[in-house]
């Protein structure tokens, strides 16, 4: 998971991005490298396991499904970003005017204080190593003890305050930690599995023998645990492809890709998804899996106490870097989002009033011990908007519409791209209500329906854009 | 006296994998491990930003105020 705490930002937010200012593919590559290993991984990557997955499940899932997320940023997102050189904000403003905009501002602001809560958990936890208080069960919704709810509010504090003033300094830290937070990441993974090695009194020779234990110590498949989903292969892959929907398939990283030369820079993407989505995924979910094989009872998904019986105070402070580096920003972004609803009040406190709602979300366990399942409510709330987005660039004109209509007519609200989002998300969350089974499978789960809903979106648009055109011009 | 920070900082992060990759091999304790680690990143923490991010005059420049 990741915000988009590395987008340029202050310059061309209402113009194409100029020939001069664009950039080299390197800086994609330690952009992504960094944004995606991020203090969420360490709550994604225990959630696997939790959710029963086995080896191959997982492995080749994670493969396919971050291919996906690659192809949908190369093929998707980079080839408009390149040739629009816009913002997403400004596009959607030129096609479905300010007040759609608006909206779309404040959903994307709440999704954003959610997800800057559950980073800001993760970081508790590892307060929690330091001063010894009862931390949250996997299965807690509501805070547990005085001492998770004083840790979660010192950081949220600290993080709102510091992303109040503006977040340039942590950016710095995020910048310098990133390679560093990398190989720690690494680290645990290493760690984790000479464990599982000496606790099996297993002998690795070769590779076989390494698969071996991964599929019958370390993801063994069978029963969730309580509470949680059964993840299988097509699950795993559709996680992995979804979690960043926003940004490919929701088109958010238009306003990362507008800087790119060449639209097949979005494989840049990739260094992300298979170091922070593969590998640090991976590390993770086998410290989870050591603890349940040394203590099944423990069921308990903290990163902090599981970094640092890994890799000691290091491992701690990564824990805390990675989840203040990524929340920092995203409660920043958050209260740019809410800012453009109430310009009128100062930035300084709006986005102290976003980081008090995101410690408030941070305090309750379960939005980071569910957060597979609100990751993919998150892609699914922004997709509509993105197929508009692709739908307006490439269609409509072709099909004898008027693109970016909004900018064209002067409307604040293009029904058609309004009515395109809402309708989208009622038949999505209704397809995922139904439980509709197919011999036996329930194909429009909520990591699922996101794929027809893009289908769905794309052909609303452009019907309701016919109509809506006409009636209009 | 950037190339040297940016070698300090190269060795403390090669120091911060090298002992995990030991511990998998049998060759350092899991307590040798943290502490190489914890080492490391007091090293990476300290040498990295006095270069990284920053332009490369202004080194220069506070090398001949030094």
């Amino acid at each position: 998971m990741a915000d988009d705490q590395s987008q340029p930002t202050g310059e061309f937010e209402r113009e194409p991005v100029t020939q001069r200012s664009l950039l080299g593919f390197k800086s994609f590559i330690g952009m992504y490298a960094g944004e995606h290993c991020a203090g969420t991984e360490l709550m994604l990557g225990p959630l696997f396991v939790a959710a029963g997955v086995s080896a191959y499940d997982l492995i080749v899932g994670l493969l396919l499904g971050n291919a996906l997320a690659v192809l949908s940023w190369t093929l998707l997102t980079a080839p408009i970003a390149v040739r629009a050189r816009l913002t997403l904000y400004y596009q959607l403003e030129k096609i479905c005017g300010r007040k759609l905009v608006t909206l779309y501002n404040l959903a994307n602001g709440v999704m954003f204080c959610f997800l800057a809560g559950s980073m800001i958990t993760v970081s508790a936890t590892a307060l929690g190593v330091w001063f010894d208080f009862p931390m949250p069960g996997l299965n807690d919704v509501y805070p547990n003890s005085v001492g998770w709810v004083l840790a979660v509010l010192a950081i949220g504090t600290a993080i709102s305050i510091v992303a109040a003033y503006g977040y340039e300094m942590v950016s710095r830290i995020a910048n310098i930690a990133a390679p560093w937070m990398v190989l720690v990441f690494l680290a645990f993974g290493l760690v984790g599995l000479k464990e599982f090695i000496d606790v099996n009194n297993s002998q690795i020779n070769s590779l076989s023998d390494l698969w071996h234990l991964a599929q019958t110590s370390i993801w063994k498949g069978g029963e969730p645990l309580e509470g949680q989903v059964k993840f299988t292969f097509w699950y795993v892959t559709f996680f992995a492809w979804f979690c960043n929907m926003a940004m490919h398939i929701g088109m958010s990283d238009l306003s990362v890709f507008r800087f790119a030369k060449y639209s097949w820079y979005g494989i840049a993407t990739a260094a992300g998804m298979y170091v922070g989505h593969f590998m640090a995924w991976i590390s993770a979910s086998m410290l989870y899996a050591l603890q349940l094989h040394n203590d099944p009872v423990n069921t308990d998904v903290l990163p902090g106490p599981l970094a640092y019986k890994a890799c000691g105070i290091a491992g701690l402070i990564c824990v805390i870097i990675a989840g203040w580096t990524t929340a920092n920003p995203t409660i920043y972004r958050a209260g740019l989002a809410f800012q453009a609803i109430v310009p009128n009040k100062s930035r300084f406190a709006v986005t102290l009033f976003t980081g008090a709602v995101a410690t408030i979300a941070g305090m309750f366990p379960a939005i980071a011990m569910q957060l597979l399942g609100f990751v993919a409510l998150y892609g699914l709330l922004l997709m509509p908007m993105g197929a508009v987005v692709f739908a307006d660039f490439w269609l409509l004109k072709r099909l004898g519409l008027q693109p970016y209509y909004a900018d064209h007519r002067g409307l604040s609200f293009n029904w058609a791209a309004g009515l395109t989002w809402f309708i989208t998300l009622g038949i999505c969350l209704g397809l995922v209500k139904s439980g509709i089974k197919i011999n036996g499978f329930e194909p429009f789960q909520i990591w699922f329906v996101a794929l027809p809903g893009w289908f769905i979106a794309t052909a609303m648009y452009i019907a309701l854009s016919k109509f809506y055109q006409q009636r209009t011009t | 006296m950037r190339k040297l920070l940016q070698l300090v900082s190269a060795a403390a992060l090669i120091a911060t994998i090298v002992p995990s990759v030991m511990f998998l091999t049998g060759s350092l304790d899991l307590s040798q491990t943290k502490l190489a680690m914890l080492i490391a990143t007091i090293v990476w923490f300290i040498a990295t930003p006095l270069w990284m991010g920053q332009p490369p005059e202004q080194l220069e420049h506070e090398e001949v105020v030094l």
